[in-house]
């Protein structure tokens, strides 16, 4: 048995010739185990940011935005940049479970499910942010087409209400891949659990799954039609997302590059994140035969491709600005990278544009240690992106209505509280379902393939 | 027996792998069975064929769901926006049918998405808490590593004797009778 990953072939998805059943353990044993301290310590400390979240939402509903660090030039400040931030990061899971599933990449089993469940979560967070940005909590639901007192219906035209549907539609799609995905994974839990209580709530959560044929070719068919369903979205939620700023004609703003732009970084930042958080996993839960160095390196190239197609966005941005001979147009690009938000300009340049490029090497993009901090870098960089474009309203046309805004104590703790809730369902997660797609796993490996010639079987 | 074969719910038995799975389940529909099924920790591709099952009608439902869904909204816009709240904006005709392609898009996605899931929970007749087949220990494995074999006792070629013979000449292991409460 052969547990080094560096002899695998491109061919080789599992290493250390696992057998079935060695697969079922190493996935299973993580929820079955005895709750790590680690994981405690984590949770406990995720959990009081979300409380803290939550804590400053009710304050925030109490007082009202003026809380926030919101004036007059900059009516949108941390709220929006925390969406699109948080929207952005679930792109990264619905690639890799449809549009990587539709183009058969099989090495996507071993992180499709986490991605998928990061997708969800980011999701919620973003979805949190314009909800409670409205100010008037309470009407909320005039933001759907709900029969009101007044008679009055919402208008279609209006790319906040897009928005609405197009991120409510994202959530309930990834949540039912999601679950469909992890009908068959439940079931195994179900067989497996010893406690009455693990066997009646897996048991009710896998619906009856017996692995059937006459169950597995409808289950197929609403898999690979909700991996069909989903790709689309993974490129029209985010481009949604940038009309809500490509609408308006605010200088930097109105252009029509920003649905590409929005959907390759929204790629770029997810990535990130998923390489982040699989790294921890992996590490934490002893899964390097499973999220192999291949599958790593993958998504470091992926990472390196929608890096540059975001560099590519921010050279031509400005490129046609100045190629538009429109005065503020101009203005508004050369006051982003030397006007008095530059330090922000330049974070995002050198966390997006610069620090991808060391995947160039494949030295450095093997390095875990060289991935891990990119891979927060990213991160880091693309919430700057955000930021960046949110805070171009600081200098729009008229220099006597210009400002410069600054986030208050509150628009920090809900950007940290954010995380908190993020971590905290993540956490949740990893302790109680199973974080790799064990069936999907099992059906890569080379045993089982019904018509493999010769003894694959070790 | 004939009186035993009331609480009978039919027979599970083991094979090796999906290849002998695979093979085996073309041998018991050779043999004139239908009501049987072959369980496995994974699709098995090539398995439909073998057992004769044909495409599954998801395809339609969820092509009927989301046809539904994208003339439901398209009507419903056009109620809103041309008849119960006429409202002119930025000087753009009633129906500026360009400006509604992303909710009628979103919500096409969504009446698919839903009846990809609940279809699949519909014909797989799910949600089910109990099966028969749970009832055997070995049926556990399933989920695991295991790939069995079940033929129900309603089946109308099943004779008990029978057809554990043919599963045993056909290479199955672990062959079990299953009885439903």
């Amino acid at each position: 048995m052969s547990s080094s990953t560096d002899q695998s072939g491109p061919d080789v998805l599992v290493t250390g010739n696992p057998t079935f059943e060695s697969i079922t353990e190493s996935v299973c044993r993580i929820p079955e185990a005895k709750t790590p301290t680690a994981w405690k310590v984590m949770f406990s400390t995720s959990l009081t940011l979300a409380i803290g979240f939550f804590a400053l939402i009710g304050y925030l509903f109490w007082e009202g935005i003026g809380v926030w660090g919101l004036q007059n030039p900059v009516g949108w400040g941390f709220a929006i940049v925390n969406f699109v931030f948080w929207v952005g990061i679930g792109h990264a899971g619905t690639l890799i479970s449809a549009i990587l599933f539709l183009l058969r990449q099989r090495w996507r089993t071993a992180i499709n499910r986490f991605a998928e469940a990061m997708t969800i979560f980011a999701v919620i967070c973003a979805l949190i942010f314009p909800t409670i940005h409205v100010g008037r909590i309470w009407v909320i639901y005039w933001t759907m087409p709900i029969p009101n007192q007044m008679y009055m219906w919402p208008n279609f035209r209006s790319p906040l209400l897009w928005d609405a549907f197009a991120v409510g539609t994202y959530f309930a799609c990834s949540f039912m891949f999601w679950y469909v995905g992890l009908i068959p994974d439940l079931a195994t839990l179900r067989d497996r659990a010893v406690g009455k209580i693990k066997q009646v709530l897996y048991g009710l959560f896998s619906l009856g799954w017996r692995g059937g044929n006459r169950q597995w070719r409808h289950y197929e068919l609403a898999y690979l039609v909700l991996a069909g369903l989903s790709t689309p979205l993974v490129l029209s939620v985010h481009s949604i997302v940038s009309t809500d700023f490509a609408t308006a004609v605010v200088p930097g703003w109105h252009t029509t590059i920003f649905p590409p732009y929005f959907v390759a970084g929204a790629i770029f930042s997810g990535f990130a994140m998923v390489m982040t958080l699989s790294l921890i996993a992996r590490y934490a839960f002893k899964l390097q035969h499973i999220i192999t160095q291949k599958v790593l390196e993958r998504m470091n190239m992926i990472m390196l491709l929608t890096g540059m197609m975001v560099g590519y966005a921010y050279g031509m941005e400005f490129f046609i600005s100045w190629y538009s001979g429109n005065m503020y147009e101009q203005f508004a690009f050369v006051n982003r990278a030397f006007g008095p938000y530059a330090w922000a300009y330049w974070i995002m340049i050198s966390c997006n544009v610069f620090v991808p490029q060391l995947f160039w090497f494949k030295k450095l993009r093997n390095h875990l240690v060289v991935m891990f901090i990119a891979s927060i870098l990213i991160n880091v960089g693309m919430w700057f992106e955000r930021f960046v474009i949110v805070i171009t309203l600081a200098r729009d046309y008229l220099p006597s209505a210009w400002d410069y805004y600054s986030p208050t104590w509150h628009d920090i703790g809900l950007l940290i509280g954010s995380f908190g809730l993020f971590f905290t369902m993540f956490l949740l997660f990893l302790r109680f379902l199973p974080m790799v797609a064990m069936s999907e796993v099992k059906a890569i490996l080379p045993q089982a393939d019904p018509h493999a010639k010769g003894d694959a079987h070790v | 027996m004939s009186d035993s074969s009331k609480k009978v719910f039919g027979i599970l038995a083991e094979f090796s792998g999906s290849d002998t799975l695979l093979k085996a389940a073309g041998q018991i529909r050779g043999a004139g069975y239908s009501k049987f099924d072959c369980h496995s920790p994974f699709p098995i591709h090539g398995m439909d064929k073998s057992m004769g099952l044909g495409r599954s009608p998801l395809g339609y439902m969820i092509g009927i769901a989301g046809l539904a869904g994208l003339l439901g909204i398209t009507l419903f816009i056009y109620w809103v926006s041309v008849l119960d709240y006429p409202l002119i904006i930025s000087g753009k005709p009633l129906f500026s049918y360009q400006a509604f392609i992303p909710p009628i898009f979103a919500i096409t996605i969504l009446a698919s998405a839903i009846m990809a899931t609940l279809g699949m929970i519909a014909l797989n007749k799910f949600p089910r808490l109990h099966h028969p087949l749970f009832s055997s220990e070995q049926f556990r494995r399933v989920t695991d590593g295991g790939f069995f074999v079940s033929v129900e006792a309603d089946d109308p070629k099943f004779i008990q004797a029978e057809t554990v013979a043919l599963l045993k000449s056909i290479g199955a292991t672990n062959v079990e009778v299953v009885k439903s409460k």
